[in-house]
């Protein structure tokens, strides 16, 4: 089973990579190589810090050549900020687009007493049917660093709450995203990142 | 929910975890990679390594032992100790940690917690403050010092203050150590982890003096803590993260488990 792993320095892959091999999967990791994009059989796209950061998936070409992967049917799986650049964007970066598959923007968490960035291990509630979340059961935990968050819409998979609700992951077809770090969440997420790694096109052998 | 967080801590010396009362007479307890998996095996939430010696010694942090304990965990791993320069940082991350730990350099280079955030996130940054109270000051709380070098010497910084630059240059967390009641088993400064935790927008992991339940539960209640840390209360069979956690629990501390 191959990954292709997107580096577009945004923080550290090592954690995504150690947890992809310690289940059984060989890594390819690109920073640009369009042809390894083009090639790829399922990709992840991590992402810890800002949303500017992803300009330079725009800079180096990727940013077409991921969506023409999706639209192909490859499995995709963006965590952190590589999920919220799956919408339209965020209001960390109004400048930046985001991929816009799905059309909602991403906020900042609204004003609260409670502290932002929301730090730890939260429970997630997961919708049926949800294909990546299979098996996982009401109230495990996962960890979570962020600020920005993704809205509750229709194609969320997993709600999560803190100061509000949000989208602790997103998933409509074979494009899918969490705003936790499963290679991070223990069990839980191996178990995650299992289902995404075992994710096939229904129908297909 | 979102849940209050036990970090188990690993000082290491050496290449070997122990644990000091007050920074002194180190206690051999083990390998650190050993130690690591088997806290996150009994619950822990979190893994913080510290090479204890790093930093007066002028060593590099163990990147070997950072790379072999980061192997097989699975949960949010940080280093500190020694590292002094953005490319210190990267060093250990490319050994498996996702946060390091700077204390002693920051003070010295503040511009060193901007430059690691900017590389890896606020995230991934975490401000270590070894703060020490001084029983004949106007205000023991607001005026607690900051001390460098394994509590050594004086920084000529207000703990307060200094948290609240860390915020602003872009740390992502405070880890607070009371060098007060750091090892001695009697509880955390409870007030000095309010002063902080309400003057930052970032969390607050609290450290030293972990030594009963009640101990967590007041940190978390009074202290206003985001998560703690234990290192002794772990050792020699004490107690694990699960049994603290369940204890927690019923004290009506929202903790995760099932872990």
């Amino acid at each position: 089973m191959r990954v292709t792993v997107i580096d577009y320095k945004a923080g550290n892959l090592t954690s995504v990579l150690k947890a992809l091999r310690h289940l059984g999967a060989e890594t390819v990791v690109t920073g640009g190589d369009l042809a390894i994009v083009e090639a790829a059989e399922r990709i992840v796209l991590p992402g810890v810090g800002h949303f500017q950061a992803t300009e330079r998936l725009d800079a180096t070409g990727l940013t077409p050549a991921i969506r023409a992967a999706i639209a192909r049917g490859v499995p995709f799986l963006g965590i952190c900020v590589g999920m919220q650049w799956l919408y339209a964007g965020s209001s960390e970066a109004p400048a930046q687009p985001g991929l816009g598959h799905f059309a909602e923007p991403c906020t900042h968490f609204s004003e609260s007493t409670q502290k932002v960035p929301h730090v730890g291990w939260n429970s997630l509630e997961v919708r049926d049917g949800s294909r990546l979340l299979a098996g996982v059961e009401p109230g495990e935990y996962v960890y979570f660093t962020h600020s920005y968050k993704a809205p509750v819409t229709p194609e969320t998979a997993a709600t999560s709450y803190y100061i509000e609700p949000f989208a602790a992951a997103v998933e409509r077809g074979n494009v899918m995203g969490v705003q936790f770090h499963p290679e991070k969440s223990g069990a839980t997420g191996l178990k995650i990142l299992g289902n995404f790694l075992a994710w096939q096109a229904r129908g297909a052998k | 929910m979102i849940t209050k967080r036990i970090i188990a801590c690993l000082d290491v010396h050496d290449g070997r975890v122990v644990k000091g009362v007050q920074f002194v007479d180190l206690i051999d307890a083990g390998d650190p990679a050993t130690q690591a998996a088997r806290h996150a095996r009994e619950g822990a939430d979190e893994i913080v390594l510290l090479d204890i010696t790093a930093t007066h010694e002028g060593r590099q942090t163990l990147l070997d032992t950072v790379r072999r304990t980061a192997r097989e965990l699975f949960v949010p791993f940080c280093v500190g100790g020694g590292i002094r320069t953005a490319d210190d940082a990267a060093q250990v991350f490319d050994a498996g940690a996702d946060k390091v730990s700077v204390n002693s350099a920051a003070l010295k280079d503040p511009m060193l917690i901007d430059a690691i955030g900017r590389s890896f996130g606020a995230q991934a940054v975490v401000v270590a403050i070894d703060a020490r109270r001084d029983p004949n000051a106007a205000d023991p709380v607001r005026d607690a010092q900051v001390f460098v070098q394994g509590g050594r010497k004086p920084a000529g910084r207000r703990v307060v203050e200094w948290a609240r630059e860390a915020e602003d240059r872009g740390a992502g967390e405070i880890l607070l150590t009371s060098m007060n009641s750091d090892g001695m088993r009697t509880g955390f400064d409870c007030e000095l982890t309010a002063a902080v935790s309400e003057s930052v927008g970032i969390p607050v992991i609290a450290s030293g003096g972990a030594g009963t339940v009640e101990h967590f539960v007041d940190v978390f209640g009074r202290g206003k803590a985001d998560a703690a840390l234990a290192a002794s209360i772990f050792h020699f069979g004490v107690s694990s993260a699960r049994s603290l956690k369940q204890e927690l629990a019923k004290a009506g501390v929202s903790v995760r488990l099932p872990c």
